[in-house]
């Protein structure tokens, strides 16, 4: 397809600019300017009260709670952290928002100058820059009731639930740093991923908790950047990649007809695929901002940031690194494990318990992942535990277990449930490697076949082959066939003499 | 004083009552509260008819409140149960209609109470009613009511002042003992010195502004309107302090107590060159040079001060007041309650109609004033430079402060005009707040009291004090106020009942 045109090529003939931005509510228990109960799926308008409501006369208090999360994701960014923030008020008219203004945050936002390294697929680092991370308020909810598709067009009336209304959101906006949608959706997973081990949101897309809306353009390289346009409110991965392919495309197609780009907001329709402008009439907003005069400055002193940093737990780009000096792990493998914090938990937990890293990792990223990836389960969901696995590893390294028995251990454990050293002892299957008992039978073979044991001593090597196949037929092959080999050319040669 | 009790069969002639007045009735069990109230009800029932300052008698609830309180022994009552107020229609007041003299919010019950209001309750105040005053506190004379024009009590053919015109009427004819107002740019003075009252606007922050309906929300303050000024000393003391649903409240450092003060000697008065002399109609001149003669007599000494950039007031008054009032009356929306209009065809035109239709002329000139100060190319050179201007007037506040210990001049250039005389002229309406909006762009505490008589009308003295100088303040005021002597009672005939 002619996306192809985009990057991928080796002189492309044109090139993308994306810059997202990227809403994140925070799981704090009260919204951000009041005690209500933050909640997901309740009954409509069951969590609000007089002030996010927007009633007359009501004031906004800030939620120190969410002034500490939005620092730590701040902070996990690389961020610098304002000494003294403001809020300002967004006004505009909308149903969903009460008091007709967003308390938002203009230009004293709460950090900025950042930065997330992002691993892309093909093992390289992207570094996209990060403008700013802010805190505002989340507006309610509308309900278009009576229309077919649940949108505003045909609707016969709206409803609004105000449960949402106030929840504490950050904003994080990027630099334009990213050049096609793999590496969009390769951000915005890392970045989830590093917003989920700082423990403040659910980042949730299907339910809202994390949405992303984009800005791209497209440009001959090397030429002054294009009119962007703005795609809002993206609730998937798979949306944000296929909408940014869409609406590149869209872009390139229409300057090679001659035609110009005009800066508006555009939507992305999953089911026709294809992107329409919105109403021009949403579109002429002048949001007015001026600072709240409702609230005071907030002061984030240098003790108050260090004290939220040394509270932060240990982000990916330092697990990473961390994982390749103390386990000698590959690169791509410490990247993966970083950025999977559950994944990268039961790593640490099953090499602690093996002893063996580099055993552990191979399992993990291989038959653990493959089977994770199959079923569909993280691992937290994995029918075999990390001890469980440790187990199992550790008849692989005591040598009662080869590789390939192994792997059908773990494929009974999985679908059992039962244990390493269970199904072993049920099946029968450890390897023969008790030397005493091995020496044994290999005696007694030997004993029986003088003729064939002749040759070999006369040099036929070949009658090896018949001996070993006699001892794995009485140890049903559970010998380890290395210790065969030692004990039967022992035998062999002591015999004649 | 002429407060017999009804079981003696006079009736309790309430048209001087001081709210200290009304507490030792109680207090000696001379008057039940039940009686007191009723007192009351009937003093505006005979002159509310020619005054006009009440928009609603809570009849019912007041005697329903006082009865509550007769049936407490005395000795367990607090010291101002049972006293009766009233309050401003910008109060949030729980299941009381509280409109703020505005269609748009007509019908309005507020489900919660206004911070002062809970207050007023917990010290066991019954509340008459809600008080007439300019849509919004948007004006100077109470003739921007929606619904009625307060008249002055004085001179029933002017108008009381405004925004607090209620309040200050109310109180003048006696219809009150005391009452609450807002003052965003003299509210509560300018009213109270047309009226010949008392009224004390607060440092900014003293009281919360929760449950005050905003109009400017930097500059609104909710100070008391009193006979005298220990009542107003010991009604602020009840609604002072620090509130946690109010972020700017800060209280005062320690309660105002009871002023005492009988002399100046030590204090050091700045007379504002800029408000007197040909600012002021020669009839103010003249109270307010005996105000100084009177304060020279009680040893305090008074000396000319300049401040120019008070000159500027005006201009970022009416800048800063209608942005911030722009947004902060962008909630009345016709969404969620309050008006509605009728028919409308979509969104856009439901806005459109119901806030057309729900406020008044002057109310719309200032949300179109600030919308135009906020917007994009002009937030710098209209909203900012205002804010810069503000700043200087800071300035020249605290250099003055350096010097003296209070500064002072006329509440009002003038004294109360015709009601009509000023409506067509917005901007001489707009400098009857001339010496009274920088405090409020400075955040001082100023004090308007009764300095005498111009053509037998009420001229005031406004005394300003350092921020959270009102112990201070009060009681420079109080000792003026002794010297002055000024009469309280305008000439006001009952209706024949």
């Amino acid at each position: 397809m002619s996306a192809g045109r985009v990057a991928t090529d080796a002189a492309p003939v044109w090139e993308a600019v994306i810059g997202l931005e990227i809403h994140v509510q925070l799981n704090t228990r009260t919204k951000m300017f009041c005690g209500c109960e933050v909640t997901f799926g309740e009954p409509p308008n069951t969590h609000v009260c007089p002030v996010c409501l927007g009633h007359p006369g009501v004031l906004p208090v800030t939620n120190e709670k969410a002034i500490e999360y939005a620092t730590r994701i701040g902070l996990a960014l690389g961020c610098r952290i304002a000494e003294r923030t403001i809020f300002h008020r967004k006004n505009y008219f909308y149903p969903d928002l009460p008091k007709a203004y967003q308390i938002s945050q203009y230009d004293l936002p709460l950090g900025i100058g950042g930065h997330l390294d992002v691993e892309l697929d093909d093992g390289s680092d992207l570094r996209v820059g990060i403008t700013r991370v802010h805190l505002e308020e989340d507006a309610g909810k509308l309900v278009h009731a009576g229309g077919a598709s649940g949108r505003i067009d045909g609707a016969d009336y709206s409803l609004v639930d105000f449960n949402r209304g106030g929840t504490p959101l950050v904003e994080i906006v990027s630099e334009p740093d990213i050049a096609t949608p793999d590496q969009a959706r390769a951000f915005l997973t890392q970045l989830r991923s590093l917003v989920q081990q700082l423990g403040v949101s659910d980042v949730n897309m299907e339910e809202g908790s994390m949405r992303c809306d984009a800005n791209v353009s497209v440009r001959r390289p090397g030429e002054p950047l294009g009119t962007k346009t703005e795609l809002k409110n993206m609730n998937s991965f798979r949306f944000l990649h296929r909408a940014l392919e869409v609406e590149i495309e869209r872009q390139i197609d229409a300057l090679e007809s001659g035609e110009r780009i005009i800066q508006e907001t555009v939507h992305f329709d999953p089911a026709t695929g294809l992107v329409s402008s919105l109403r021009s009439k949403e579109e002429a907003h002048d949001y007015r901002y001026f600072p709240e005069p409702d609230l005071t400055p907030v002061e984030l002193d240098e003790a108050y940031v260090e004290r939220v940093r040394a509270g932060l737990p240990e982000l990916p780009a330092g697990r990473r690194e961390r994982l390749i000096g103390q386990y000698g792990l590959p690169s791509k493998d410490a990247a993966l494990l970083a950025a999977n914090k559950p994944l990268g938990d039961y790593f640490e937990a099953v090499a602690a318990a093996t002893g063996d890293a580099r055993l552990s990792a191979n399992w993990v990223m291989g038959d653990v992942s493959a089977h994770l990836n199959a079923a569909g389960l993280e691992v937290t969901q994995c029918a075999v535990s990390a001890g469980s696995l440790a187990e199992l590893l550790g008849l692989v390294r005591d040598g009662t277990l080869s590789g390939k028995m192994a792997k059908e251990v773990f494929e009974t454990m999985i679908a059992t449930g039962k244990n390493a050293r269970g199904i072993v002892a049920d099946k029968g299957l450890g390897q023969m490697s008790d030397a005493g008992e091995l020496d044994a039978i290999v005696a007694r073979i030997v004993e029986a076949n003088p003729g064939p044991a002749e040759e070999f001593r006369q040099g036929r090597d070949r009658v090896l082959g018949f001996f070993v196949g006699q001892v794995m037929k009485e140890t049903r092959g559970q010998a380890n066939p290395q210790m065969v080999n030692d004990l039967l050319r022992r035998h062999l040669a002591a015999h004649g003499n | 004083m002429t407060a017999d009790t009804g079981s003696a069969g006079y009736a309790l002639d309430v048209r001087c009552l001081t709210a200290h007045q009304c507490r030792e009735l109680l207090t000696s069990g001379d008057v039940s509260a039940s009686e007191l109230t009723r007192a009351y009800l009937d003093r505006i029932a005979a002159v509310d008819g020619s005054v006009q300052s009440y928009l609603l008698v809570d009849e019912a609830g007041a005697m329903a409140a006082a009865e509550a309180v007769d049936a407490k022994p005395r000795s367990e009552r607090l010291p101002w149960e049972g006293v009766p107020i009233g309050l401003k229609d910008i109060f949030c007041v729980k299941g009381m209609e509280t409109t703020c003299a505005s269609r748009i919010l007509k019908g309005y019950v507020p489900p919660y109470d206004a911070t002062i209001i809970a207050k007023l309750r917990a010290a066991g105040l019954v509340f008459l009613g809600k008080l007439n005053m300019d849509e919004f506190a948007m004006g100077s004379s109470t003739e921007n009511s929606a619904f009625k024009i307060t008249r002055n009590p004085w001179d029933l053919e002017r108008v009381p002042g405004g925004s607090s015109g209620g309040s200050a009427a109310c109180v003048a004819a006696g219809e009150a003992p005391w009452a609450l107002g807002t003052d965003t740019g003299g509210s509560i003075r300018q009213p109270a010195s047309l009226c010949g009252v008392v009224g004390l606007k607060p440092t900014y922050g003293v009281v919360s502004r929760y449950g005050l309906v905003a109009f400017a929300s930097s500059l609104d303050q909710i100070g008391p309107v009193t006979r005298n000024v220990g009542d107003a000393a010991a009604l602020l003391d009840i609604i002072a302090g620090r509130d946690p649903r109010d972020s700017t409240s800060i209280g005062l450092p320690e309660p105002v107590g009871q002023p005492d003060r009988g002399d100046l000697e030590g204090l050091r008065f700045g007379v504002i060159k800029e408000f007197v002399g040909d600012a002021c109609e020669p009839g103010v001149r003249d109270v307010f040079d005996s105000s100084v003669d009177a304060i020279g007599a009680l040893g305090g000494v008074c000396e000319e001060v300049s401040l120019p950039s008070v000159e500027r007031g005006i201009a970022a008054y009416y800048l800063i007041a209608p942005s911030e009032a722009s947004s902060n009356l962008a909630r009345f929306d016709g969404v969620r309650y309050g008006h509605r209009t009728s028919h409308s065809e979509d969104l856009y035109e439901m806005y459109t109609r119901t806030r057309s239709e729900g406020f008044g002329p002057e109310v719309k000139r200032r949300i179109m004033i600030g919308t135009y100060a906020l917007s994009a190319g002009y937030y710098d050179a209209y909203y900012a430079q205002a804010q810069r201007t503000r700043t200087l007037i800071i300035q020249d506040f605290e250099r003055a402060f350096g010097r003296f210990d209070f500064l002072i001049s006329p509440t009002s250039p003038t004294v109360a005009f015709k009601i009509g005389e000023r409506t067509a002229d917005p901007l001489a309406m707009y400098l009857s707040d001339l010496c009274t909006i920088p405090v409020n762009l400075a955040a001082l505490p100023g004090i308007s009291i009764p300095a005498g008589f111009s053509a037998g009308l009420p001229v005031g003295l406004q005394i300003i004090g350092p921020h959270f100088s009102e112990r201070g303040l009060l009681g420079a005021a109080h000792a003026v106020e002794r010297k002055l002597e000024v009469d309280l009672v305008p000439p006001l005939a009952e209706a024949a009942r």
